[in-house]
């Protein structure tokens, strides 16, 4: 019976709708307008209470305090390197080469990250993760690759053109007054043009980011699949304090 | 799914209704009928508003609000859409912590009726989006991006048709190349097919085959780029079409204003529009159908 009725039901709509597919489906007006989602709106209270524990949860990851800064950790206190990109590149450099060791057997020689790819200082005080967040939002890997001695001239071509503090670790360069280069090092070690070297870097950079030429060819690579937040968040956890300066890794003779 | 089986229900009563009243009446009823549609693009997993000292968006948008918003308009008229045009994901820690399991929840919650990719939805690869699919009860709209190599193949489609108050509606999705945004690693074997060309394709079959009475496109192209870029995008995309009513974008984070009109191929103006991003607003476009096809002139009204 209520099978019956369904049926019947169903023939009725379809009699209805085919009755009336000559009406009704003429597109006549449109109408567009935009609305705010701002305080005159009174939140949803279900999906409020669906969000609070996973909001209770990052919070409570993220704010927890893992290290102690004793200044402002920022990228903008060095025309060559800076507080920041020191401590990005130094803990890319000390987080990723016993993973690299491990793999491959070989050590990473230098590191060299993006300017651009630091987004928020670290303001002085106690560091959490959301610290590393704020810093590092992308999701980048660390990769190590491999580079010829030719390429890391044309890499030192491009920090020079580039006139920006791109955090290195692992490395000096010196430059003479008239912005050329005056000394190159790498572990210590006067570089070797007929050498081939290991650099970790990000994924991003090596898939074409920030236009770093030098990366296109590659001899080797490794990605550690490591995500460079992570690295940071890790290194906040073995220390008590974050310890960086502007030093002489990267700097230009007077 | 409930939703859907509301509006069977209340389509079966009042048919039920308009047999045992007025039989047969129901069509020279003097009711034009009415389609709502809700877009956000862009939310970029900002599930919280901002908070009150922040230096743009203070205080605006948020996911618990946009549920009320929603409501409410659904309550005005239960012929309602809610679509997204992508980069559903990233920008949060929720993204990080969870991978997009709360976004795709919430937006089921929502009922978000469909959805199209964008770049960022990528950023944990085609098996990171896989692996949140079972969250989502919602369609997943994509005609030029195929993912026939990829663990995506078979969980997304051209394009969704939803019946409302008697009236077809087809929603297709229209994605970004996703070479130099997106590592290989990540989009795997998906292949990038012409966006104009699929555009053409997927309208014409939700005109001619299908025979809908609305069509709307959820683009993750961008609004507009400069014309020796040489980058596919909305405006373009508009002007191309033919039978597309609305094309809903994304990608660029474009406020605009007011939705664009623009002249498609048949001179006909339809309306382009995104509304910005991290859910600080809701687009709505509503559309209303003549009751006589026969007695009105071809002209339609738009009011922006």
């Amino acid at each position: 019976m209520i099978l019956k009725i369904k049926h019947f039901v169903t023939f009725i709509t379809i009699v209805l709708l085919s009755s009336c597919s000559n009406s009704n489906k003429k597109l006549s007006e449109i109408k567009g307008t935009q609305l705010r989602v701002d305080t005159t709106i009174i939140a949803n209270t279900v999906i409020e209470n669906f969000i609070s524990p996973y909001k209770n949860r990052v919070n409570e990851v993220l704010d927890s305090t893992l290290t102690y800064a004793p200044k402002v950790i920022s990228k903008t206190d060095g025309p060559y390197n800076t507080s920041a990109g020191n401590l990005m590149a130094d803990i890319v450099f000390s987080e990723s080469n016993p993973i690299f060791e491990a793999r491959t057997g070989n050590s990473i020689d230098f590191v060299l990250l993006n300017h651009g790819g630091i987004r928020s200082i670290i303001s002085k005080g106690n560091v959490s993760a959301r610290n590393a967040y704020e810093v590092m939002p992308f999701e980048n890997t660390i990769v190590i690759v491999k580079l010829s001695g030719s390429s890391v001239l044309e890499m030192i071509d491009y920090l020079i053109q580039s006139k920006r503090a791109h955090p290195v670790s692992g490395i000096q360069i010196v430059l003479n007054k008239e912005n050329e280069l005056q000394s190159l090092n790498i572990q210590g070690k006067p570089f070797v043009e007929s050498k081939n070297y290991y650099v970790a870097t990000s994924n991003y950079l090596v898939t074409g980011g920030d236009n770093m030429g030098f990366f296109r060819n590659v001899l080797e690579q490794t990605d550690t699949g490591y995500l460079i937040r992570n690295a940071m968040i890790d290194y906040f956890k073995k220390v008590d304090t974050l310890h960086t300066n502007v030093d002489d890794r990267f700097y230009k003779l007077n | 799914m409930k939703r859907r089986s509301f509006i069977k229900k209340t389509a079966a009563t009042s048919s039920i209704i308009g047999l045992s009243g007025l039989p047969l009446s129901s069509c020279s009823s003097e009711t034009s009928k009415h389609i709502t549609i809700l877009h956000t693009n862009d939310v970029h997993s900002h599930i919280d508003s901002f908070p009150k000292d922040h230096s743009s968006f203070a205080n605006l948008g948020g996911l618990a609000r946009r549920a009320s918003l929603v409501e409410a308009v659904r309550k005005e008229n239960v012929n309602t859409l809610l679509l997204d045009a992508g980069d559903i994901f990233q920008g949060t820690p929720y993204f990080n912590f969870y991978g997009g399991e709360l976004e795709f929840k919430l937006m089921s919650m929502l009922k978000y009726d469909a959805a199209t990719l964008g770049n960022h939805d990528f950023d944990n690869g085609v098996d990171g989006l896989f692996a949140q699919l079972p969250h989502a009860k919602f369609d997943l709209v994509t005609a030029n991006y195929d993912f026939t190599n990829t663990v995506l193949d078979g969980h997304t489609s051209p394009y969704k048709l939803y019946n409302l108050d008697g009236l077809k509606v087809g929603v297709y999705g229209i994605g970004i190349e996703l070479e130099g945004l997106v590592t290989k690693a990540l989009y795997k074997e998906t292949v990038f097919l012409d966006p104009y060309e699929m555009m053409l394709e997927t309208e014409r079959t939700l005109k001619q085959v299908e025979k809908c009475d609305l069509i709307i496109c959820l683009s993750h192209l961008g609004y507009s780029y400069k014309l020796q870029d040489k980058k596919p995008d909305d405006l373009t995309l508009a002007s191309k079409s033919e039978f597309t009513d609305l094309i809903i974008g994304g990608h660029t984070h474009t406020f605009l204003e007011k939705p664009t009109i623009v002249k498609n191929k048949k001179e006909r103006n339809i309306l382009v529009n995104q509304v910005g991003c991290f859910g600080i607003n809701v687009g709505r476009v509503d559309f209303y159908f003549d009751k006589d096809r026969n007695s009105t002139v071809d002209g339609i009204s738009i009011t922006v």
